[in-house]
């Protein structure tokens, strides 16, 4: 029985005598392995990234949108129907208790214009009590009050990238004259930065200005297209969500049995749908992976097999010179968990830098678990294992008579 | 005392349908310090007796008796163990590693040693057997560095490395031209003769087998003849009176040089 160390060495000189097809092998983990660990940072990152803004977006939070509706066979997306008005909000804040703070919504994609520079960003009308809400403080002048939302007043707030893109890094451009739609608003403040919502949608990149503006200044409608409330305490989110449905069904004529024409979400469902579908989506990618390491695994055993076929004669001599059968498995059985953990080692080195690559170029959030560093290490020992066995059991089966003849 | 003893030797091969008698009772002794030459037409057994001596394989039925120890029912992996210790093989095609130098090649038996041998231990005995076939300068030199008679002297040596009881040479010169088989079958006798190493080899040149001392010849699974060699030729006293290798390749320059000579003059 050889050492293992002593086996080691055979296998390292065995692969080093044809190197480019040792690195083409490896190739197949390697591109495996950096996959599986690219996909799972990728679904961790997504995963983490959906926590955060979660506990960002404001707690007990309840939406309600407008509902959808078809068009000529077109179904259009939500909040598109004109199904929530300005009295539903009213008789909400009547009728349900346990709500903490409510804002209505309306929103519009616009161009903003101001000397030198523009930068199209959506328009969110919205009440004063938003920033409670959504726990958002004002980082620069003030919020609007609700003079400015009964008077419908032409003034702004301004997200952080857009005050970025607009008066550059870290300015105050409170007193400013911003133009939309031909009209001119005022900048009153800039929010403080917030980041992604729920939704995945980049809060800072708006403007938040007094819904009644945005309803008859901008848009010309009647209709909101979305509520946000909170409610007073955890316990009683699911409580408010459905006294809410119960003003709405009841206001809109809704029979029972008959299927609402809004949605309500509380934020711990919009987490649990977004978890689901990263869920799905890791899944999805690390099958994938999978597949590829299988590949990977594939590609050992076929150049296993041509290795034992054309080393025959030296298997031949290695049992005639004293090599027992379990030697010869465990020579080749090693060389083939030698390539795949190489092979493996290397690839977690490139799934990082794969990973980084994702992070810096496409601004995704990725978080490199070690769970899956020792899952794929582990793997790749278990494939070099599964597919080096067939090829080692091949080659010590050999009769040495047989092997030395070979040609 | 006989080295090898073997009784009643018998080999038979299924192939489909078919038996194939390749051994139909041997018996021969083989004494400590002989050199034995086995001969006989392809297809007479010779093999598959120097394959059953070797320990590569199993006789049907009979009795071989090795160093006093019966191993023609000893389990593969024993058979192994005993190829290692007591059996040294050179092949006719040497059979070196590739890529591998000569030194690693030497020890290469080493690895598969009962016991732990360190890595100096093995190197110094695979240079103390690279000493004796006179190739301690090319220790280093891959197999496609060295000359056929040089790759056969490395296998030489590896088969040398466990001093074994006995050596088998399958061929040894088939593939080489005839002075270097002079030079191989003098490493050969020098063995036998200075270090009383049992010696069998297969040749069915004719010339080879009369290095040694005794020659068997087989022919349908029988040994038909089994007799000591009279005039042992001495491979030690053609090499000295065969011109030095540089005298003939000098001599072969010369010739060529004339003859282009003559064909540019013609």
């Amino acid at each position: 029985m050889m050492r293992l160390f002593m086996i080691l060495r055979v296998a390292f000189k065995a692969l080093g005598r044809n190197k480019l097809r040792t690195a083409l092998t490896m190739l197949g983990m390697i591109i495996g392995v950096a996959a599986v660990i690219a996909m799972v940072a990728l679904g961790v990152g997504a995963q983490e990234g959906i926590e955060a803004s979660i506990q960002s977006a404001g707690t007990n939070l309840i939406t309600v949108y407008a509902g959808s509706f078809s068009m000529g066979g077109q179904r259009q997306g939500a909040g598109a129907a004109i199904t929530l008005s300005l009295e539903d909000a009213v008789a909400i804040r009547d009728e349900v208790s346990g709500i903490q703070y409510m804002s209505v919504g309306v929103r519009s994609q616009q161009q903003v214009v101001v000397s030198g520079q523009n930068w199209r960003t959506n328009i969110n009308g919205v009440d004063i009590e938003w920033p409670q809400i959504r726990s958002w403080p004002v980082k620069y002048g003030s919020f609007f009050s609700q003079q400015d939302v009964t008077a419908s007043a032409r003034v702004a707030v301004l997200g952080l990238t857009v005050a970025t893109n607009l008066f550059g890094e870290d300015a105050d451009p409170s007193g400013e004259i911003i133009r939309v739609k031909d009209q001119p608003f005022k900048v009153i403040g800039v929010m403080t930065g917030k980041g992604a919502s729920t939704s995945g949608e980049n809060l800072d990149d708006s403007i938040l200005i007094p819904y009644t503006t945005c309803m008859k200044k901008l848009m010309g409608t009647q209709n909101i297209q979305n509520m946000t409330i909170s409610a007073a305490s955890a316990d009683e989110v699911a409580l408010v969500k459905d006294r809410v449905s119960t003003v709405l069904r009841m206001r809109h004529r809704i029979f029972p049995g008959d299927t609402d024409d809004f949605m309500l979400f509380t934020a711990d469902e919009i987490m649990a749908m977004r978890t689901e579908t990263t869920r799905t989506m890791t899944a999805l990618l690390s099958g994938i992976a999978g597949v590829s390491l299988l590949v990977g695994g594939i590609g050992i055993m076929n150049i296993m097999l041509v290795s034992v076929t054309e080393r025959t004669r030296e298997i031949g001599l290695r049992m005639a010179i004293g090599a027992k059968g379990r030697d010869v498995l465990l020579q080749f059985l090693v060389e083939a968990v030698v390539l795949s953990l190489v092979g493996g080692g290397i690839g977690i080195g490139c799934g990082f830098g794969l990973a980084k690559v994702v992070t810096q170029v496409w601004e995704y959030p990725t978080t490199i678990s070690p769970d899956s560093i020792v899952l794929a290490f582990a793997f790749s020992a278990v494939t070099g294992i599964f597919f080096g066995f067939y090829p080692a059991t091949k080659a010590a089966k050999l009769d040495p008579i047989e092997a030395l003849r070979f040609e | 005392m006989a080295v090898i003893s073997v009784r009643n030797l018998k080999k038979t091969y299924v192939v489909g349908d078919i038996q194939v008698h390749a051994l139909r009772g041997v018996a021969s002794d083989v004494e400590q310090g002989e050199f034995l030459a086995v001969t006989g037409p392809s297809g007479s057994g010779k093999s598959t007796f120097m394959h059953i001596l070797g320990c590569l394989d199993r006789p049907t039925s009979g009795q071989y008796i090795l160093d006093g120890q019966d191993v023609s029912k000893m389990s593969k992996d024993d058979l192994a163990k005993v190829r290692n210790h007591r059996i040294g093989f050179v092949f006719q095609g040497f059979n070196l590693l590739s890529r591998t130098s000569a030194i690693e090649n030497v020890e290469l038996p080493l690895l598969y040693s009962r016991d732990h041998i360190k890595g100096a231990e093995r190197h110094k005995r695979a240079m103390a057997s690279l000493e004796i076939v006179g190739l301690l300068d090319r220790s280093h030199h891959h197999p496609n560095q060295l000359s056929g008679g040089q790759q056969q002297r490395v296998a030489i040596a590896r088969a040398l490395i466990n001093n074994p009881s006995i050596l088998l040479a399958d061929e040894p010169t088939g593939n080489l031209d005839t002075r270097t088989s002079i030079e191989v079958m003098d490493v050969f006798q020098r063995l036998n003769i200075e270090r009383g190493i049992t010696i069998l080899l297969i040749t069915h040149e004719h010339d080879i087998t009369q290095y040694g001392t005794r020659t068997v010849a087989f022919r349908d699974g029988h040994i038909v003849s089994d007799m000591k060699n009279v005039n042992r030729r001495m491979a030690k006293d053609e090499l000295a009176a065969l011109p030095s290798r540089e005298a003939a390749e000098a001599a072969d320059a010369a010739a060529a040089a004339s003859v282009s000579a003559k064909l540019a003059a013609g």
